[in-house]
């Protein structure tokens, strides 16, 4: 199945504003969805019997900076029986950076969904357990977001070299 | 400065910044924490499990990671794709050459010069990501097999790595990191002699691996220690997103190698092992030391069929330059790109996002293999005994340099 097949049959079965956007430069193929119906375009890639996309590769937080004012959340899915990738996209505001948890149908979000949330502070909506996982439970601020500053000090070590 | 405290202590330090998940007034009469790690050399490394235990059966487990965290990604944002090579070696330092090739294929991928690159140094990578990977494995095997109680194979596979490591200090000038793949072609050709004493080495290291299987896939302790234990079904694997040899000993044929074809490797003939349960349960820690095992003939064959590539149809010339296409500037046209590639452990996954302004990178994400391998010892660690949470754990074989990058 092509990206177009997919998106296609994303707008037949759930309706024609879930696919916001197909973008075939990237690779693998890009299909941008709103933040509202990730929990439901999930449970359809992971179930149907076409499309199966049965392992979450990878979760990536994107920062676009203050000026753009959003965030993005990028999924990669790879369907083992089908031989076939597909990334998917999701646009957050940055203030309210939040987005439903795939942890209920790929185990694997589990700590991706907690890495992006330690390095962008993206809120997953229903994730069991979301605590920093890299950075220490006390760190200030969010490292990967383009307007951070680090503290001059951590416990009385020094982190600017 | 020499004098001066550093580091300023205070007797909760370690509660506020790696808070336990279980606190000792909400346990029941029987449970019991348990804390292994940081510093514990069955952890691998700096990894610290929180184990809450009912007399001797495992309730939950649950890592702390993060203790050797360099902000790999954080780096990447300053850094040009060129520069984040040697970075790049550091994640999995046990296979640093399978690393730099998966990092590379990525950027030429975005670069669009991925057929451009010769057919010598594409043999040359798959030759030393080979080595590299035979050597990454007898780290896994040996240190597995001392986790388990018995010491020669550490001591027999480390004598080997030696060789291994030796042969690709001559090509690149470091034992470990290695910085030799580079975007577009390599750092320097193989030095005069390689193909021969690495020939030598081959036929030295063939007889060697049996050896190492009657002392330990055939050794009846430790089959009495791995199989049947930490036992992880195939659906299970999938969704939780494993890969490498642990999807593998879970029984499916599923190799980057064979699946995505990049490089060479569909030019030459190997066959991919999987776990059919031998000695036990498909899936057990067993299964996935066989598999490891079976790996190291199945590279010992690729890098022969590479040798023979190198020395007859893509031997060694004057003209041959490994620099000749190695971009001056790196700047690959906007675009969003998610590249992967077989590692030792699994899936190493590189997200890159360009915004053709720039020669550094706007957001360049490493999807490490041992990060989602490792999230799943909760799961197979439940119910079991503590001593086979140590059979376990090696069974999933972490570079924490990887999983905390």
């Amino acid at each position: 199945m092509t990206v177009k097949d997919i998106s296609e049959h994303l707008k037949k079965t759930l309706g024609e504003d879930r696919v916001l956007n197909i973008n075939e430069e990237s690779t693998p193929h890009t299909i941008e969805i709103s933040p509202n119906y990730i929990l439901e375009v999930g449970k359809m890639l992971h179930t149907h019997d076409q499309l199966f996309f049965d392992m979450l590769s990878c979760i990536t937080g994107v920062d676009n900076g203050v000026e753009a004012g959003t965030m993005e959340v990028i999924y990669n899915f790879y369907s083992v029986p089908f031989e076939q990738s597909l990334m998917l996209k999701v646009t957050l505001d940055r203030n309210h950076a939040e987005v439903h948890s795939l942890e209920s149908i790929w185990k694997t979000a589990d700590w991706l969904e907690r890495e992006t949330y330690d390095m962008f502070g993206i809120k997953f909506i229903g994730h069991p357990d979301l605590r920093r996982i890299l950075m220490p439970a006390d760190w200030e601020g969010f490292p990967l977001r383009k307007d951070y500053k680090h503290e001059e000090t951590y416990r009385g070590i020094k982190i600017e070299y | 400065m020499a004098n001066q405290i550093q580091y300023r202590y205070e007797k909760d330090n370690l509660v506020k910044s790696e808070p336990g998940k279980y606190q000792d007034t909400e346990l029941k009469s029987n449970e019991l924490v348990i804390n292994l790690g940081p510093q514990h050399p069955s952890t691998h490394g700096v990894l610290r499990l929180e184990i809450l235990t009912d007399n001797e059966i495992i309730k939950d487990v649950i890592p702390h990671i993060g203790y050797l965290h360099r902000c790999f990604e954080k780096h990447t944002e300053s850094l040009a794709y060129n520069q984040i090579i040697p970075y790049v070696d550091r994640m999995d330092y046990l296979s640093s050459m399978n690393s730099e090739h998966a990092y590379a294929m990525g950027v030429e991928k975005m670069l669009g010069i991925t057929e451009q690159i010769p057919k010598r140094v594409e043999y040359i990578r798959v030759l030393v990501a080979e080595l590299n990977r035979l050597a990454s494995h007898f780290v896994g095997v040996g240190s597995y097999a001392m986790d388990i109680g018995t010491f020669t194979p550490f001591f027999w596979m480390m004598r080997d790595r030696e060789h291994i490591q030796r042969l690709l200090e001559w090509a690149s000038g470091a034992r470990l990191l290695y910085n030799y793949i580079w975007i577009g072609g390599l750092y320097y050709d193989l030095p005069v002699g390689f193909e021969d004493r690495c020939l030598e080495f081959i036929k030295y290291l063939k007889p060697k691996i049996p050896e190492l299987e009657i002392l330990v896939t055939d050794n009846k302790i430790f089959i009495d220690r791995t199989a049947n234990v930490g036992v992880l079904p195939l659906d299970l694997a999938i969704n939780y997103g494993i890969t490498g040899p642990m999807l593998r000993g879970s029984g499916l044929k599923m190799d980057l190698r064979k699946v995505d074809a990049y490089s060479v490797y569909p030019e030459i003939d190997f066959d991919i092992p999987i776990g059919k349960g031998a000695m036990g349960t498909v899936g057990d820690c067993w299964d996935r030391t066989y598999v490891r095992i079976r790996e190291m003939y199945e590279s010992i064959r690729i890098i022969e069929q590479c040798l023979t590539k190198l020395t007859t149809e893509h031997k060694r010339t004057k003209e041959f330059d490994p620099q000749a296409i190695v971009p001056k500037k790196i700047r690959p046209k906007a675009q969003d790109l998610y590249f992967r590639a077989e590692n030792p452990r699994g899936e190493l996954g590189f997200f890159f996002r360009a915004d053709g302004k720039s020669d550094i990178p706007f957001r360049c994400k490493a999807r490490s293999s041992c990060f989602v391998n490792l999230s799943i010892i909760g799961e197979l660690s439940k119910g079991a005994m503590i001593a086979d949470l140590i059979a376990v754990l090696g069974s999933i074989d972490i570079v924490l340099g990887e999983v905390d990058r």
